[in-house]
């Protein structure tokens, strides 16, 4: 996942060191880091703002990191899926349980439909419905519409799934 | 000047297209030392034999006035034997059952030791593996360019142009009858058999549209490209195919309310040889309209590369055929 930081460092040598370190020992991968020199709080520290891509499961310990080494954590804010995918389907989609299709995806917990657009033109007539699915990275998203294309086949829908370049890690 | 004397087996309508690019473009051969001279003609129930040169305007008029090219009751695989020439331009009708007679009209040619140039699918998506195997045995150039997208230039692309490139993945539209169906579709929001029904009106569906429909024939355009572009030793049953019948008027809506397109794609990419039809996003170069063809090559060096085109048509077919016969004989 993505998170966005705002910190806030002693005006001394080698403050940025203590937020970079634990950031990299973590495995995270550092997107931006914007270093606000000239915009000294009212404390006396320096706002540090930073982006990185982390696994989810080690924010809290890089939180502790920081906290040891005295860098201040003013907010945190997590964007857990950084990748949306669209996708068509076709055929008899509430008949064949369309909540047992969603928890299926759902249940993945690297990818969540979070948007469904259906419409139903007659009965007895296929339905057709557009699914917004939002994932962790394109590996989740590749699977998450893989799983959804055996689960067509066993309810006879048809998936139409974006270009391969669109999908491609 | 090198004399290259050709039969062309199968007078329909790319047959046709042939005979007059030939006659239009006999100039511009004979500049590249090229005299091509067509010494058989057949089409599927007559033949006209000239080993000094057939005049192609008044074959043509003949097969306008009269539906037939000649009056000698012999077949294109016994002028294959018993003729004396160097190119056949194989472009009988396409049979994806067994080959059809196009496959034993290249095995006769190759038998010979002639060269063949072909538009013909059938016998290459079932028999390609062979077909080159002979070739190379029997010291026969085999060029088929025409196979694949009409006139756009995919296999020569690959294989010469981007020499040097490793080709990684393709994804393209390789035909445009479904293009056409899926657009019109979007443009009126009309049902899929309303706009069959259009397309067949207007001669860019067949009267049995179910190879063009159901994907065989992108698929069979796939199994070539893999064999020739990728190396691999595919057959049509290493494909797997859904075509757009049960593409709905609404599903298109919601596509392109998201900024999608629904086109019938044919992609190879590592061992997956796979027709579905798929999202394009509308900014996308795969996104184009009408009965146009479209293909995007990934390669390792140069990027991406798309190329469009004409899918389709005696003339754009018959481009094609030329190109390959000139890549043989130019110097």
């Amino acid at each position: 996942m993505r998170v966005s930081m705002d910190l806030e460092l002693k005006d001394i040598p080698g403050q940025l060191l203590l937020v970079l370190k634990p950031i990299s020992d973590f495995k995270g991968n550092l997107v931006t880091v914007v270093h606000h020199h000239e915009k000294r709080t009212p404390r006396g520290t320096i706002p540090v703002q930073v982006v990185f891509e982390i696994k989810a499961d080690k924010l809290d310990d890089i939180i502790s990191k920081f906290e040891e080494s005295g860098v201040s954590v003013v907010s945190v804010d997590e964007k857990r899926y950084l990748e949306h995918g669209t996708v068509i389907l076709i055929g008899h989609i509430v008949h064949t349980d369309i909540q047992d299709t969603i928890d299926k995806m759902d249940e993945t917990g690297c990818a969540e439909l979070v948007d469904l657009n259906l419409s139903m033109p007659k009965i007895d007539c296929p339905s057709s419905a557009c699914l917004k699915i939002d994932a962790v990275n394109k590996e989740e998203l590749n699977l998450v519409i893989e799983l959804l294309k055996k689960i067509a086949v066993e309810k006879d829908l048809l998936v139409i799934e974006p270009i391969e370049s669109e999908l491609r890690v | 000047m090198k004399t290259i004397r050709t039969s062309i087996i199968g007078f329909g309508a790319v047959g046709q297209g042939v005979a007059k690019v030939i006659l239009s473009k006999n100039e511009y051969l004979n500049n590249m030392g090229i005299d091509l001279r067509v010494v058989a003609i057949a089409d599927s129930k007559t033949a006209v034999i000239d080993e000094n040169g057939l005049d192609l305007s008044a074959v043509l008029a003949r097969k306008l006035e009269q539906g037939s090219v000649g009056s000698e009751n012999i077949g294109g695989t016994e002028i294959i034997k018993t003729v004396e020439h160097d190119l056949v331009v194989e472009i009988t009708p396409t049979n994806i059952n067994d080959g059809g007679v196009g496959l034993g009209n290249m095995i006769a040619a190759f038998e010979k030791g002639m060269d063949v140039v072909t538009s013909n699918k059938g016998p290459l998506a079932l028999k390609y593996c062979e077909l080159e195997e002979m070739a190379k045995n029997s010291g026969s150039q085999f060029k088929f360019e025409a196979t694949v997208g009409g006139a756009m230039p995919i296999i020569n692309l690959a294989s010469e142009t981007l020499a040097g490139n490793k080709i990684l993945s393709m994804e393209g539209i390789l035909n445009g009858t479904c293009n056409y169906i899926l657009c019109r579709m979007m443009e009126e929001n009309a049902p899929y058999d309303q706009m069959v029904a259009e397309a067949q009106e207007l001669g860019i569906a067949e009267t049995d549209p179910i190879y063009d429909v159901e994907g065989i024939d992108t698929a069979c355009k796939l199994v070539i490209l893999a064999n020739a572009i990728f190396g691999m030793n595919a057959t049509y049953k290493d494909v797997s195919v859904t075509g757009i019948t049960k593409i709905t008027p609404e599903a298109l809506l919601l596509a392109q309310n998201n900024g999608y397109d629904i086109k019938l794609i044919g992609e190879v990419n590592g061992s997956k040889i796979n027709v579905s039809p798929k999202l394009v996003p509308k900014d996308n170069p795969l996104a184009v309209g009408g009965t146009l063809n479209v293909a995007s090559l990934q390669t390792d060096i140069s990027g991406p590369i798309t190329i469009t085109g004409r899918g389709a048509g005696s003339i754009e077919t018959a481009s094609a055929i030329l190109s390959d016969i000139i890549s043989i004989y130019k110097d």
